[in-house]
């Protein structure tokens, strides 16, 4: 009983910390709807900057000034970041608010390098609260007392300034509608940079108390941020209540959970967050956001199918790419192999993007299911390259299917997560189930049959492939299911009264991308001889996302202009650089700086007939928050 | 009611839907011949368009029945009471935004003939013939290629009449069909509608806050307050109705006494 | 319709004129230098700075005293360094960059077990010879070792078998695990207790933990194995985790009065962060750089402090070591031609600042050792004391074992 106790209490000091950094993206995520990727880099900076301090002025007042000081000096920046960057993609689709913090995360995480070294820093212990409390025969860190308090003393601050405060009356009206506060004549610009400051305030006092717990070093952003993210979800994303109940619920789970399962934070998390969205659509605590009132972005035009003499230019400039194993060396073209395959994969999840509105955080998982697939045909079946692939595609199929019945069923950021919950629980599948998948070691010895052992054979398969998987996209999006499909995103409450369900639409089409995906898995399985569970990882599904945003999100077939310059940028920096994510992360800002439509929405600037802008819409077509 | 068919289009019993303990629908009972034109009204927030989405299966009523041509629909969901014949417009015009205007109606047609579950084929080849027609119908072909999202408001609404006239309704649900239109359009467009549907034997229930649209086209009308049924009849005779009055005097409303432009203003 | 044409049809050929413009860019990467002989490096540079950026340091410091000497065979060695930023898919390309562009004669680095065991599968599949320097995992060498793959570091198995032989002269009689919940954890902590309790079976296991690596949620971690009381605790984790586990544990007295055998714990990687926490008393496996007194060893610290002036950590002396065994393979072998690489390699004897080595011909595993000591504090940092070198060589199984493990080629 009394270690029940002490447990318990551990679990409490645990939600305290997660509350701290998840209500800051939860407020931020309420007002603004930015879907903040670098919150968790904030957190980082948040504890580098506390370490800092705290080592050059000891004794309790330099410990907790140096904690308050490194969130302040973070939050500061914060609001420089916002003002200098967000501020100016307000009017972008929402989620190219997602690519620009991903950007920052990139920059952030080699920056803290480069600033304060390689090395793990170990952070002083709290004054006075170095020690254990004996409770009911327990040793308890006092620290940990400490951070129990913490947590509630947090959130009542933080009730007491949306309750009691006019700030606080806006932030909650800005959180409900968010053109109620324009009507209302208070100047929106100054609200956002308020609200951004303090939620990145919350991030990196969040990250700072964790000194005297953790080492600092910078992996601490991706760490938290999934964390996180999960916790706002599964409170109910903008209720601050919500992510205390929910940061709670997952620290007790995780405290007791590994009593039970001693490996089960591997995936506890995610399994808690998606039972809580099927159950409840909306987490804990979170309302039903306001059905889209998709409008697309001003001055676009509607998608059309290719005109003859632009097919003709497509299909020349696919010839020319089929010429590039005649006169590029070995490595080129098995680059140009990757490059195809994740043109593949950034097209499949265009698909529900773009025509389906669904945004998938977790896309890597039809991926992975087709690498899993396909390479395991050939481990457990002896199947030659091409059934292999065709067993990839479907394994992606059926877990699409599997996965996507429930997904389609939620909308807006609960569906991306639920779909990341999925990603994630497919993930530890094969991280974990090491007798059939080899866990982590992955799988080895998958090169392709004799026919296409060859980097150039490999090429033009790929690129056979990719043509292929692109053309039937398109075809797909232009024909009356795609039509279907663009009807249910634009309006399902005008799509239900004509007689269109729009889950069934969406369902087939998740399960269609998802094969795609299973097709570049597989492909991908071959060209690199090996599976492992990266292929299923985050990482996985948020290159694929900042693909699909980099060539334009209200395009049908951006993704590929974006699959093309993402990775040909990343193999290049990587192969040039220690430093590639600063550069890549500098890259990413700057496009998404210049070019706001993204890349593909770059062509339709410069096409001279260019409509006038219409109505100045601030809705976009597709967007994380799904609603204003 | 006296003057109509014996056989019922659409009959509704005793229909009923609360929120959190407050009525917004007490007990509605009513009944539509096909051909015939009726008109809701009430004063705001007297429970019309939560009874109006009832109609079409949008919100599952607490209570009652309704029978579309004898057919128990109660409770059933829109996509079905579609297919069944029920078209609606809605009173925040709900358009596909990114596709023409052509398109909106092509996707009504392909739905309607149950064609949009094709993986193949272009769907803007499809039907296109028959949406230039409804287009033309709203006066709205000048319009087809350009994107629905940047039409006029009241565009927009005839951009759903003619989508919810491709599916060939017998019952037509809509929801203050003219707002946003210049008056001198409105009772065109009530005209061309209200003489289709008494043409096609379609049964064409509406609500508006104009007036003289509703005295004008209705051949009945059913008056709401605070969740119940105060009137229904002739319009004329509802007019009349000193219940009908109290309630929109009391409720702050009034009718306007020019003819042509008589509307309730609060 | 011919407007919205122009668009769609500009998106596309953007895209391909970005593939092509991508191609360009990757092409102006290889300028090939005139170098004499080219060795092809990879490691996890940009994903694991604080184990990597000493590991670059050594084998920089090798490199330039081969040359030198008059390089290889009166050819300047080239290292061809590449970062795989911790992927194994990222690795292959690298190597293949290496191989087929920059005609590296030899692949050498990785961090990661599954980066080792990638490119050792490349190496196996482009007939090119894989010396890997730090990753552990013992299938490396053994269940998925081919005829082109090499590996300078103590494997998981040899590590385990040194603590294991320590941790049997403990009069512990229960034990709890604390590992990180992959392959490497998960080997570790298996190959221990079998070597365990070969020697004392009266050995049982009474809690295990198997938080996610990286994500060690540290406080309910320790309170489990605490509640479990048991005699002693091996640990697995390392980095961050490890920081984490010994601040938690400390607090909570989960090492007080019980005997801790960790894995790596003394390699100045892991210790040196923990400052004044360091834990005392701990059996682990490391690198006492301070008071290591051979001749090999103190030629090495003193040209790494001149240059750095900077301590070298274990990755400096993994760096080190593995740049001078391939130039020792280079010496030998005086040719490009890849079997006779492997012909060369295949028992070749080299010195490392830890003693001289040599990579076995069964199984490509070299015998370079560990040291095995307990971890003390002295002015406020962690060091070894009691230590000594165990050579690899005595704690590798018997050789029809390790037949049995290997494939048939």
């Amino acid at each position: 009983m009394d270690f029940v106790f002490a447990q318990f209490l551990t679990g409490l000091a645990g939600a305290a910390s997660l509350f701290l950094v998840a209500s800051g993206l939860s407020i931020i995520f309420g007002v603004t709807r930015v879907v903040n990727f670098a919150h968790g880099a904030f957190a980082m900076l948040g504890a580098y900057v506390a370490y800092t301090l705290t080592a050059r002025f000891s004794g309790p007042f330099g410990f907790w000034g140096g904690i308050l000081g490194a969130s302040v000096l973070v939050a500061l920046f914060g609001a420089v970041i916002e003002m200098a960057l967000l501020r100016r993609l307000y009017r972008a689709p929402e989620l190219f608010q997602l690519l620009a913090t991903f950007g920052l995360t990139l920059v952030f995480e080699d920056l803290v390098v480069l600033v304060w070294g390689p090395d793990d820093l170990l952070g002083p212990r709290a004054p006075g609260l170095a020690g254990a409390v004996e409770l009911f025969g327990q040793a308890v860190p006092s620290y940990d007392l400490l951070l129990i308090a913490l947590g509630p003393i947090a959130f009542g601050l933080l009730w007491l300034l949306f309750h009691r405060t006019r700030f606080g009356v806006l932030v909650r009206a800005a959180t409900q509608d968010r053109e109620m506060v324009a009507a209302l004549g208070v100047d929106g610009r100054w609200l956002f940079t308020a609200v951004f400051t303090l939620g990145v305030f919350m991030a990196a006092f969040g990250g700072a108390v964790q000194l005297p717990r953790d080492a600092v070093n910078h992996t601490i952003d991706l760490r938290l941020i999934v964390d996180v993210f999960v916790v706002v979800v599964i409170g109910g994303l903008g209720s601050v209540g919500g992510a205390f109940v929910a940061s709670v619920l997952v620290s007790e789970l995780d405290a007791f959970g590994i009593l039970v399962l001693p490996g089960v934070s591997l995936v506890l998390v995610f399994v808690v967050m998606a039972l809580v969205l099927v159950v409840r659509p909306f987490g804990l605590f979170g309302r039903a956001e306001a059905p889209s009132r998709a409008v697309p972005e001003p001055g676009r035009k509607p998608p059309a199918p290719l005109s003859a003499p632009a097919r003709l230019a497509v299909a020349a400039l696919v010839a020319a790419t089929a010429t590039v194993p005649l006169w590029a060396g070995d490595y080129l073209v098995t680059v140009g192999s990757e490059i195809l395959i994740v043109a593949i994969f950034a097209a499949s999840l265009q698909f529900i993007m773009s025509a389906g509105a669904m945004v998938s955080f977790g896309h890597a998982a039809y991926f992975g299911l087709g690498a899993y697939g396909a390479a395991l045909a050939v481990k457990l079946l002896g199947l030659p390259m091409l059934p292999a692939l065709a067993c990839g595609m479907l394994l992606a199929l059926a877990g699409a299917a599997l996965f996507g019945w429930f997904c389609v069923r939620l909308s807006g950021v609960y569906f991306a997560m639920l779909t990341l919950a999925f990603a994630q629980i497919a993930w530890s599948v094969a991280f974990g189930w090491t007798g059939v998948t080899g866990g982590d070691n992955g799988l080895l010895g998958l090169w392709p049959d004799g026919w296409a052992a060859s980097p150039r054979a490999f090429f033009w398969l790929c690129l056979a492939a990719a043509a292929a998987s692109v053309a039937l996209i398109r075809a797909l999006v232009f024909s009356p299911f795609g039509l279907g499909l663009r009807a249910v995103r634009d309006s399902a409450l005008r799509a239900e009264a004509l007689g269109l369900g729009r889950a069934p639409v969406q369902w087939a089409a998740f399960a269609l991308a998802g094969t795609v995906a299973g097709l570049a898995g597989g492909l991908f399985v071959f060209l690199k001889g090996s599976v492992f569970p990266d292929s299923l990882g985050i990482g996985t599904s948020v290159d694929g996302l900042v693909m699909v945003l980099l060539g334009g999100i209200g395009t049908v077939s951006g993704g590929v202009v974006g699959a093309v310059v993402y990775k040909a940028l990343s193999v290049w920096l990587i192969s040039q650089t220690d430093h590639s994510k600063l550069a890549l992360g500098l890259v990413i800002l700057a496009l998404v700086l210049l070019f706001p439509a993204g890349l593909g929405g770059l062509a339709s600037r410069l096409a001279p007939r260019r409509r006038r802008a219409a109505a100045p819409a601030v809705h976009p077509a597709v967007g994380v928050g799904g609603a204003p | 009611m006296t003057g109509r068919p014996a056989m019922d289009l659409l009959a509704v019993e005793g229909l009923a839907k609360s929120y959190g303990g407050v009525g917004a629908v007490r007990g509605v009972s009513f009944a539509l011949a096909p051909g015939e034109v009726l008109a809701l009204i009430g004063p705001n927030g007297a429970g019309k368009s939560t009874c109006f989405n009832m109609l079409n299966g949008q919100i599952r009523p607490d209570a009652g029945r309704i029978r579309l041509a004898g057919t128990d629909v109660t409770g059933m969901a829109p996509r079905r009471m579609a297919g069944l014949g029920v078209a609606r417009s809605f009173q925040i015009a709900a358009t596909f935004g990114s596709m023409t205007v052509r398109e909106n109606v092509q996707a009504a047609c392909l739905v309607h003939a149950g064609g949009m579950a094709r993986p193949f084929g272009r769907a803007d080849r499809r039907f296109r013939p028959e949406a230039e027609r409804w287009l033309d119908h709203v006066g709205l072909l000048a319009q087809a290629d350009r994107p629905a999202a940047e039409l006029a408001y009241g565009d927009v609404k005839r951009l759903e009449l003619a989508m919810a006239l491709s599916g060939a309704p017998r019952l037509l649900l809509m929801d203050e069909p003219t707002a946003g239109m210049a008056p001198k359009e409105r009772h065109g467009l009530m005209r061309a509608t209200v003489d289709h549907a008494r043409r096609n034997g379609i049964g064409l229930m509406f609500t508006e806050h104009d007036m003289d649209i509703v005295f004008t086209h209705a051949d009945r009308v059913l008056v709401l307050s605070r969740g119940r049924l105060i009137a229904a009849g002739r319009p004329e005779a509802v007019r009349e109705d000193p219940d009908v009055r109290a309630t929109y005097l009391g409720g702050g409303l009034t009718f306007a006494a020019a003819p042509g432009r008589t509307e309730a203003v609060s | 319709m011919t407007g919205r044409a122009r668009v769609s049809r500009r998106a596309s050929a953007a895209g391909l004129g970005a593939l092509a413009v991508g191609l360009g860019w990757l092409g102006t990467a290889g300028a090939a230098l005139a170098a004499d002989i080219k060795v092809g490096e990879i490691n996890s540079y940009s994903a694991l700075p604080s184990f990597t950026e000493p590991y670059r340091k050594g084998w920089q410091l090798a490199v330039d005293e081969i040359n030198a000497h008059g390089g290889i065979g009166g050819k300047t060695l080239v290292v061809v360094s590449r970062d795989d930023a911790g992927k194994p898919g990222e690795a292959l390309t690298a190597a293949n960059e290496l191989v087929s562009r920059e005609g590296v004669v030899l692949l050498a680095g990785g961090f990661f077990s599954n980066v080792g065991l990638a490119l050792g599968d490349f190496a196996k599949q482009h007939r090119i010879v894989y010396v890997a320097g730090e990753p552990l995992t013992d299938a490396l060498v053994w269940s998925a070792g081919n005829r082109y793959t090499f590996r300078l570091r103590p494997s998981n198995y040899m590590q385990a078998a040194m603590l294991a032989e320590e941790a049997a002269k403990l009069p512990a009689k229960t034990w709890a695990s604390i590992a990180p919940n992959y392959e490497y954890g998960q080997s570790a902590v298996a190959v221990f207790k079998k070597l365990l309790s070969a020697r004392r079976p009266d050995v049982t296991w009474v809690a295990e933990q198997w938080p996610t690596q990286g994500k060690i949620d540290a406080g309910p971690v320790a309170q489990a194995i605490a509640a479990a009381k048991p005699d002693a605790i091996l640990n697995v984790e390392f980095g961050p985790d490890l920081v984490k586990l010994v601040r938690e544990g400390d607090t909570r007295g989960l090492f007080k009065g019980r005997s801790v055998v960790s894995f790596l714990t003394g390699e100045p990687e892991y210790l040196d962060p923990l400052k004044d926490e360091a834990p005392e008393g701990w059996i682990v496996t490391g690198y006492p750089w301070q008071a290591i007194h051979t001749p090999a060893h103190d030629a090495f610290l003193k040209a790494y402090q001149d240059r750095y002036h900077d301590h070298p950590r274990l990755g400096s002396v993994v760096g080190y070591a593995l740049i001078q065994a391939v130039a020792g393979i280079l010496r030998k072998a005086d040719s490009t031609d890849p079997e006779t690489i492997v012909a060369a390699a295949e028992g070749l004897g080299f010195d490392t600042p830890f003693g001289p080595a040599s990579f076995r011909a069964i199984d490509h595993q070299s015998t370079l050792g560990a040291f095995v000591g307990t971890t003390a504090r002295r002015d406020g940092a962690g060091v070894m004391e009691n230590f000594r070198y165990v050579d690899g060589a005595a704690v590798l199984p018997p050789d029809a074992d390790v037949k049995a493990l290997r494939p048939k080629e």
